[in-house]
C-alpha cells in the first residue's frame, strides 16, 4: 500500500480537527513545500526545498526520542540537521499496515539502545536509494554517485535530494545497505538540542488535556478508591441540578478478573466545565463494592514479606528465563546453604524494603475522545500509540481502520502510560453520550488509581574468607506476584563474582495494580543490593569501592566506571563528623551507572545531599547532551523518592493521593552540585540512558549517611529515618 | 454571570461561576491552554500566573477575585518566546516533559521582576512552590541566573 505525503497530510490535518501539532509551524513556502514533498519510506519524505520531514512513532515525554529519532535517520540520509524536520508517526497507519513502523512501544530506555538498527536503516535505504535514482537519471555508475549533505553529485553533475526525490521512491534496491559503524557518524555523537525545547517555553506545546475539539464537553472520574472494588450504584439525581451537570454515565469493567487491558469499573459525570464535573462528581453519593483489598494494608503486606523472608524462597536459575551473569552455570547454588552454616565468618543482613511509588506525572491522565459512527478520534496519555489505539477499537468494538489516535507531547511518563486506561474512559464517554468528551482524571484519582512501582523487601546472608571477601552468599527478596520480575532485577544480574551465590524469590499477592515505572526493579533492589555490598566489605575489612573492584575483575564495563570513580570523585570513607562520602554502582538497561553521594547530617537528624557525581557507560552515546540530561532526571526521580516518597496503603487504598502529603523533591532540596560524566567503552554494545542514573543514587545516599553518622538506613524515604 | 477580566492586556467577558477557579477559566473560557492543572490544591505550581506583579496558583484562586486586576499567563510574557526567561530556558534546555514549565517560567518571572540579580537562596525560596518531576531544577537555577545577567545588557 502505498501513501503519498500529500495524502498523509491531508488525513491528519482532519484527524486533528484543524489543530496542528508538531515542531515546526511551516511558514507559508514550507507548507506549499510540504505539499509537494515525495515520501521514500514512511519514515521520511523530501520536499521540493530539501526538506526533511522525519517521522518518529515513539512517544516524547521529555526524554528527546523526538529528537533522537531523526537524529538516526539524518545520520544515515546525510542530511544538514537544520534541514530536518520532524513529525508525529500517524498510529493509524502503523496498526493498520502490519506494524509498519514495527513498534510504537516507548519505555525501558529502549528508543535508541534497541530501535537502532531498524531506524538507522530507514534513512540509509533512503540514502541508497536517491543515489541509484541520480545514478540512473545521469547514466552513471552507481559508485560514482555521492550523496552527502542533502546533495548528490557524480563528477561534474549535482543536484540535491529534493530534485530525486520522486525517482527515489519508486527504486527498488537490490541489496539493503548495512548501517554506519561508530566511527563513520558526523552527526551522532555531537550535542544536538533537542527539538521540542522551543514549544515548552511558550506554552504552545500540546499535551492531550490541551486537545479542544469542537462541542466538547467535560468530565470527572471516580473508580473504587480501593483499587479492584467495583461500582455498586451512584445516585445522579443528588447532583443533576448542579450548575452545567449534563449527565453521569457508568464505566463497566468487562473481563471478571481485573487486567491492564480493560476499562475500570468507574463512574464519570459529564459537564460544561471540569470544574463543573468535578464538583458533582465529589457530591455525588457512590456505593462501591471493595472487594479483596480492603483488608490489604502497606503494614499487612510488610508482616507478610517478613514472615516470608524467614523461611526459603523459589531458587532462581537460569533454566528459569534467568539472564543473570551472577549465576552462570559453574556458580554453586545449591551448596550455598550448607555453607552458610558452616561459615566461620558469618554475616547476617537485616530487612531493608522499599515502599509503593506512584508515577505522579506532572500532567495527570487526561484523554479526549470524539467518537461519531464511522469514525472514533482519540488524543491521549500513552506510552504506546498503537497498544492504546487496538485498546480504544476493542472498547468500541470497531476496526482499528476507523479508530485515529493522534500524538500528543506527554507531560511526563516514567511508565505510567502503559498500564492505562484514560483513552478507554474518554471513549466509552464519548460513546454514550454522543459528543465529544474531555477526561481529566483529578490528581487524588490519578494516584489512587495509578498502576504503581511495587513494594520490594530483601535481606541476605553471606560466609566470608580469610580475606574477608565472600565465599558463599544468598540472596532473598520478596516481590509482586503481577510483575514478579521487578524483584529479579539487578539481582539476577549482580556482577559480583562470588564463587557459592543463590538468589532467592517469594512473591505476594495484593489488589494493587503495577506498572513499569522508571527502573523499578533496579531501583529498588539496587537499594538493597549496594547497601548490603558496604556491609560485606565493612565486614571484612575492606574499602567498599576497592571490594567492588576486586569482585568485578575482567568486567570491563563495570572497572571502567569504578575506576572512573576512584580516580574523580575524590573518593574517601573518613571525611570526619557529620560528613560522608558514599558509592554505588547498579547495572540496568545495559548501562553501568556508578553514583558518588557526598552527604552531611546534621545534629538534628536533617540531612543534606551535598553532591552527586555519577560515571555512565552504555557503550555508546549518539547524543551525550541529552544523555547528560536523561541522567540528571533521573538521578533527580530517585533522589525524590529517597528523600520524600513511598505512599501508605490503608484498608485497602493509598492515603497520601496529592502532594501535600505525598512529597516531592522541590528546588530548595536540590543538591547543589550534580556532575554527570559519561564512561564508555564505546565497543559493541548499547545501553539505555532515561533511567540508569536513578538506580544507584539512593544506596550511594544511604551509605554516605552510614559513614556520616554510623546509621544505616534501610528504607526509603530517609526523611522518616531515626538518626 | 458575566465576568470582566484583563488577560494579558486584553479585557475579555466570561460567562462563569464567580468561584470557578481562575485557571479553569483561563484555560476553558479564555482559552489559553498554556497554564496547566497539576494538582488543584496550590502545591505544585502548575497552575501558576501572575495577577497584578504576583506569582499566583490559579487553581484555587476564585476567578472573582482578579477581577480588576492585570492577570499575565504564559502566552503573554512575550510575542515571539524571547523574553530574557524563554531564552535562557532555551539556551541551557530547561523543559524535558515541559508541562510544568509554564509555571515554572512565570515563577522565574515573577521572581527577577522583584529581584533582578537573585541568589541562590532567593530562587530556591522563590520557586519551592513549583514541582517539577524531569528533576529540571538544577537547569531552572542555572537559567534564571542567565536570565538576569542577560537582562543587565
Amino acid at each position: 500500500m502505498k501513501f503519498t505525503r500529500r495524502n498523509f497530510l491531508k488525513v491528519s490535518a482532519t484527524a486533528a480537527g484543524g489543530l496542528v501539532i508538531g515542531f515546526h509551524m511551516p511558514s507559508k513556502a514550507q507548507a506549499e513545500g510540504l505539499a509537494s514533498s515525495t515520501e521514500i519510506n514512511a519514515w521520511l519524505s523530501i520536499d521540493a526545498d530539501n526538506i526533511v520531514s522525519i517521522a518518529t512513532p515513539q512517544t516524547e515525554m521529555g526524554q528527546g526520542a523526538f529528537t533522537a529519532v531523526p537524529m538516526m535517520v539524518a545520520e544515515e540520509l546525510d542530511v544538514p540537521w537544520e534541514n530536518v524536520r520532524h513529525v508525529f508517526a500517524d498510529a493509524n497507519r502503523h496498526v493498520n499496515n502490519g506494524d509498519l513502523y514495527t513498534t510504537t512501544m516507548t519505555g525501558g530506555s529502549m528508543t535508541v539502545s534497541r530501535r537502532h538498527p531498524y531506524i538507522m536503516q530507514a534513512g540509509a535505504s533512503a540514502r541508497e536509494r536517491l543515489r541509484q535514482a541520480a545514478a540512473t537519471r545521469w547514466n552513471v555508475s552507481l559508485d560514482q554517485v555521492v550523496a552527502k549533505q542533502g546533495m548528490l553529485s557524480a563528477g561534474d553533475k549535482q543536484g540535491t535530494y529534493g530534485e530525486f526525490a520522486a525517482d527515489a521512491a519508486a527504486v527498488t534496491l537490490e541489496e539493503e545497505p548495512k548501517i554506519k559503524p561508530y566511527g563513520d557518524w558526523w552527526l551522532l555523537g555531537t550535542d544536538v538540542k533537542r527539538l521540542d525545547v522551543a514549544l515548552k517555553t511558550n506554552g504552545t506545546a500540546v499535551f492531550p488535556i490541551d486537545v479542544e475539539v469542537p462541542g466538547m464537553v467535560y468530565a470527572a472520574v471516580a473508580a473504587c478508591p480501593v483499587p479492584e472494588g467495583k461500582l455498586v450504584s451512584f445516585d445522579f439525581d443528588a447532583i443533576k441540578d448542579m450548575p452545567g451537570v449534563i449527565q453521569a454515565v457508568e464505566l463497566k469493567q468487562t473481563k471478571d478478573t481485573p487486567s491492564f487491558t480493560d476499562l475500570r469499573s468507574a463512574v464519570a459525570v459529564v459537564a460544561e466545565s471540569w470544574y463543573q464535573a468535578k464538583n458533582a462528581l465529589s457530591a455525588m453519593p457512590i456505593v462501591w463494592d471493595f472487594g479483596r483489598g480492603a483488608s490489604i494494608s502497606y503494614e499487612s503486606q510488610t508482616a507478610e514479606a517478613l514472615s516470608l523472608l524467614a523461611g526459603t524462597g523459589t531458587v532462581l536459575r537460569d533454566e528459569e528465563g534467568n539472564p543473570g551473569k551472577g549465576i552462570d552455570k559453574g556458580v554453586n547454588q545449591d551448596d550455598v546453604p550448607g555453607l552458610l552454616e558452616a561459615a566461620t565468618k558469618l554475616v547476617v543482613g537485616e530487612v531493608y524494603s522499599r515502599p509503593f511509588e506512584a508515577h505522579a506525572t506532572m500532567m495527570p491522565p487526561a484523554a479526549v475522545a470524539d467518537v461519531k459512527e464511522d469514525r472514533v478520534d482519540i488524543w491521549t496519555f500513552t506510552q504506546d500509540i498503537g497498544r492504546s489505539l487496538h485498546e480504544v477499537a476493542d472498547q468500541l468494538g470497531r476496526d482499528t481502520a476507523n479508530v485515529h489516535l493522534h500524538q500528543t507531547y506527554l507531560g511526563g511518563g516514567f511508565g505510567g502510560g502503559f498500564n492505562m486506561d484514560v483513552h478507554r474512559q474518554a471513549a466509552a464517554i464519548s460513546a454514550a453520550i454522543g459528543k465529544p468528551v474531555k477526561v481529566i482524571r483529578s490528581r487524588e484519582e490519578d494516584i489512587a488509581g495509578d498502576s504503581q512501582r511495587p513494594p520490594v523487601w530483601g535481606t541476605y546472608k553471606a560466609a566470608l574468607g580469610e580475606d574477608g571477601l565472600p565465599t558463599a552468599l544468598m540472596t532473598h527478596f520478596v516481590g509482586e506476584e503481577k510483575m514478579p520480575n521487578f524483584a529479579r532485577s539487578s539481582v539476577a544480574n549482580m556482577p559480583y563474582l562470588v564463587p557459592n551465590l543463590r538468589h532467592e524469590l517469594s512473591i505476594i499477592q495484593n489488589h494493587v495494580p503495577i506498572g513499569y515505572h522508571r527502573a523499578p526493579g533496579a531501583n529498588s533492589n539496587g537499594f538493597i543490593i549496594e547497601q548490603m555490598v558496604d556491609e560485606l566489605a565493612q565486614a571484612g575489612d575492606w574499602d567498599p569501592l576497592e571490594w567492588r573492584l576486586k569482585l568485578t575483575e575482567g568486567n570491563e564495563p563495570w572497572q571502567r566506571v569504578l575506576l572512573a570513580m576512584k580516580e574523580k570523585s575524590g573518593w574517601t570513607t573518613d571525611m570526619g563528623k557529620g560528613e560522608g562520602m558514599g558509592l554505588a554502582v547498579v547495572e540496568s538497561h545495559g548501562t553501568v551507572a556508578g553514583c558518588v553521594a557526598t552527604v552531611s547530617v546534621s545534629r538534628r537528624g536533617q540531612i543534606y545531599v551535598d553532591r552527586l557525581q555519577y560515571f555512565l557507560n552504555s557503550g555508546y552515546v549518539i547524543n551525550p547532551l541529552n544523555a547528560i540530561e536523561q541522567a540528571e532526571s533521573s538521578a533527580i526521580w530517585e533522589l525524590s523518592h529517597a528523600m520524600f516518597g513511598g505512599l501508605d496503603l490503608r484498608d485497602g487504598r493509598f492515603v497520601n493521593t496529592n502532594f501535600d502529603s505525598y512529597p516531592m523533591l522541590r528546588m530548595p532540596d536540590t543538591p547543589p552540585v550534580i556532575e554527570v560524566e559519561l564512561v564508555n567503552s564505546e565497543d559493541q554494545w548499547w545501553g539505555g540512558l532515561g533511567e540508569p542514573a536513578g538506580p544507584p543514587t539512593p544506596p550511594a545516599i544511604a551509605n554516605a549517611i552510614f559513614y556520616a553518622t554510623g546509621t544505616r538506613v534501610r528504607t526509603t524515604p530517609f526523611t522518616k529515618a531515626a538518626l | 454571570m458575566a465576568i470582566s477580566l484583563n488577560i494579558n492586556g486584553k479585557d475579555i467577558s466570561i460567562d462563569a461561576d464567580p468561584q470557578m477557579p481562575l485557571l479553569w477559566a483561563i484555560r476553558e473560557k479564555a482559552g489559553l491552554n498554556g497554564t496547566k492543572f497539576g494538582c488543584g490544591i496550590a502545591q505544585c505550581g502548575a497552575c501558576m500566573v501572575i495577577v497584578d506583579g504576583a506569582a499566583v496558583r490559579s487553581c484555587n484562586t476564585p476567578v472573582a477575585s482578579a477581577v480588576g486586576k492585570a492577570i499575565r499567563t504564559i502566552e503573554g510574557i512575550s510575542e515571539n518566546n524571547d523574553h530574557p526567561v524563554q531564552v535562557a530556558w532555551q539556551e541551557l534546555t530547561v523543559p524535558q516533559c515541559g508541562y510544568c514549565q509554564s509555571g515554572q517560567i512565570m515563577s522565574a518571572v515573577a521572581l527577577l521582576e522583584r529581584t533582578p540579580n537573585p541568589s541562590d537562596t532567593e530562587i530556591d525560596k522563590s520557586m519551592a512552590g513549583n514541582i517539577c518531576r524531569c528533576g529540571t531544577y538544577p537547569r531552572i537555577r542555572a537559567a534564571i541566573h542567565q536570565a538576569a545577567e542577560a537582562s543587565k545588557d
